[in-house]
């Protein structure tokens, strides 16, 4: 097992390493100048050539690529134009937001998803699991930002059950950061009120993001229900009398539920991505927001920035999805 | 004369007796995809669509509203008899924009699937069929590719290129083509040991005759069904684009840009917004259902 997580870190590492490469090339080699992009719209001549030196643009491209990731490790990240702050701090101060928006969103996906999974694949073809395959082929089919827009209109604006947008209301104090996780946060502070408020202001959001994943998630839960519910020993607890709940709950879904638990990890990741249209629609302070901005005015060190985050935790997922696979399924050790 | 030519015919078989195999296999395709009703919605939507892309001009009532004509004393009308889906902040009607929006659509999603395949396919066939060195640096450069956020990756490379449609499609298909050298290469890799495979080298035949006459062939059908499916996806990703201001400008009728304007008239101007999000959903729909279907008939494992 440590032979097998170590090998998966190695190559997470040099994955990593292919991430900053794109990075690179596309922050270096893209655009015509890069010294100029990076000193911003208002640069004169000789804050460009400053810049030049100072990024290293004038050496060879291997030595750059070398600056290049001794300036994200020590912290370097850049400046935004956009919020005149260093991009570092800027990606620490939305990045929870975000942290805790997709936790929210994939919460939901399961805790609806492996049900709807479950009873698709118990009335198998019958009504209940047409109308299931019909809510998870439009939920992968409808635009997400657009699916967020009408839920605004109509749950926000026509209805009024929930805020149109933003984190928490503008006059509330946010809780002291712990976690750095808002709702955690007003939690352990006590602060019910606020965290009544953030939950109310997370749920549109969070359920407009999570549709592709709960789609996913239905369609394999259902799968391998279907697969388990055919295997003998399911029949055998049959014939002894168990109860079809018992039968269900426990014996079936407990196996059915390894493949699941890799497309949540998968699907975890993929929102990391979709939460940049989520975000724009809802005002969410997150990272995705963050990044269109930045990308609307061509600035360019957040939207590197941001990528990099991005990709780097969605490469966590995937190394976290192989670990636990491994340990739940000792031949995957074998593989690698 | 009449003689040799009734021996001539008699002595080559017709066309029903030589592609006999291949009717029947079509066949059992056609009755397969026909008996399946969500795959016929599909084909029927994307029939339409196409139908729609090709004389959208010609059917529309107001053609000169999609390239950004001013009536600002029709502006903002809610749907009725001469603006089905209501008019825009110009006075544009906004079904012509609609329907015109299909073509815009159509010409992305098939350039960026086509690029992608472009560059994703020979890619793959090459580190499936050379193997070794080759193939350990074109899977680990996927391999990259694949482990970002397709989105994320696509906003980079238009926040470096600049916003605007060109740019959008260029960097969708630079985030697209990893998926094709992954299907492609597990393919090659299972044909190249096949014994069809094998005797032809063995005969003598060249390694691009191989692949263009052996191999190639038969990884056609998981292309195809990939591609369809990405249809969907890539006019998802496209239309996001646009949303996001980074992708297709205004006026420009895209269906994705369209809804990036219009959502700053919501509440009060709803159908602006609304008509063409549900064009985006209905088409992306069609592609997928089409895609589910092609797959249950080319990949017989997945035949329920």
């Amino acid at each position: 097992m440590l032979r097998f997580t170590l090998k998966r870190a190695v190559l997470m590492v040099f994955m990593l390493l292919g991430l900053l490469a794109i990075t690179f090339t596309i922050s270096h080699i893209a655009p015509s100048d890069p010294a100029a992009l990076a000193a911003g719209p208002d640069a004169n001549v000789e804050m460009i050539e400053r810049y030049r030196v100072e990024y290293g643009l004038d050496r060879p491209v291997y030595e750059q690529f070398v600056v290049y990731l001794g300036r994200l490790l020590t912290g370097n990240w850049g400046k935004s134009i956009h919020t005149t702050r260093m991009v570092w701090d800027d990606l620490l101060a939305y990045f929870p937001n975000t942290v805790e928006l997709v936790l929210f969103s994939i919460l939901i996906a399961i805790a609806i998803g492996v049900p709807l999974g479950v009873i698709a694949a118990v009335y198998q073809n019958r009504p209940v699991d047409h109308m299931i395959r019909i809510l998870t082929v439009t939920g992968v089919a409808m635009p997400m930002f657009w699916l967020g827009l009408m839920a605004q209109l109509y749950f926000a604006l026509y209805l009024e059950w929930f805020p149109l947008g933003g984190r928490i209301e503008m006059m509330t104090d946010p809780p002291r950061d712990i976690t750095h996780l808002l709702m955690v946060d007003a939690l352990l502070q006590g602060q019910f009120s606020t965290f009544v408020e953030a939950l109310h202001h997370i749920v549109l959001p969070a359920v407009a993001l999570c549709f592709p994943a709960l789609a996913s998630i239905i369609r394999v839960n259902r799968a391998e229900m279907l697969e388990t519910l055919n295997q003998d020993y399911i029949v055998n607890a049959r014939a002894q009398g168990l109860s079809t709940f018992r039968i269900v709950a426990v014996y079936a879904l407990k196996n059915a539920m390894l493949p699941t638990m890799a497309i949540i990890g998968l699907r975890f990741g993929w929102m990391l991505g979709g939460t940049v249209l989520v975000e724009t629609v809802f005002d969410w302070p997150g990272i995705g927001l963050y990044a269109v901005q930045a990308a609307i005015s061509s600035d360019f060190e957040p939207i590197m920035g941001a990528t990099i985050v991005l990709g780097f935790f969605f490469m966590m997922t995937n190394f976290l999805i192989d670990i636990i696979y491994g340990v739940l399924d000792p031949r995957v050790r074998d593989q690698v | 004369m009449a003689e040799s030519i009734r021996s001539d015919t008699a002595a080559l078989p017709g066309f029903a007796e030589r592609h006999a195999g291949t009717i029947r296999m079509a066949r059992l395709y056609v009755r397969t995809f026909a008996r399946n009703g969500s795959a016929m919605l599909g084909l029927a939507v994307v029939v339409l669509f196409l139908v729609t892309a090709a004389i959208g001009p010609w059917i529309v009532p107001f053609p000169e509203d999609a390239t950004g004509a001013i009536h600002l004393d029709q502006k903002l009308q809610p749907p009725d008899a001469t603006h089905w889906f209501g008019t825009d902040e110009v006075g544009n009607d906004v079904f012509t924009r609609v329907v015109l929006g299909t073509r815009v659509t159509l010409q992305i999603a098939c350039i960026v699937t086509g690029v992608a395949m472009l560059i994703g396919v020979p890619l793959g066939m090459i580190a499936g069929f050379v193997g070794g060195r080759v193939q350990e640096v074109i899977m680990r450069i996927t391999d990259v590719f694949l482990s970002v956020p397709g989105l994320i990756l696509a906003i980079a490379i238009v926040g470096a290129l600049g916003p605007g449609i060109v740019n959008a499609m260029l960097a969708l298909s630079l985030v697209w083509w990893p998926g094709y050298v992954r299907l492609v290469q597990a393919k090659t890799l299972s044909l190249k040991n096949e014994i069809y495979v094998q005797a032809a080298r063995s005969m003598g035949a060249s390694k691009l005759r191989i692949v263009f006459v052996h191999i190639l062939p038969n990884c056609t059908s998981p292309i195809i069904v990939k591609a369809s499916m990405d249809m969907g996806m890539a006019i998802l990703g496209a239309a996001s684009l646009g949303f996001l201001g980074l992708g297709a400008q205004p006026p420009f009728p895209e269906w994705g840009a369209m809804i990036s304007i219009a959502r700053t008239y919501l509440p009060d101007w709803w159908w602006y917004s609304f008509f063409p999000g549900v064009a985006i959903s209905i088409t992306v729909l069609g592609f997928n259902l089409l895609g589910d279907g092609l797959r249950d008939i080319l990949d017989p494992k997945h035949r329920e």
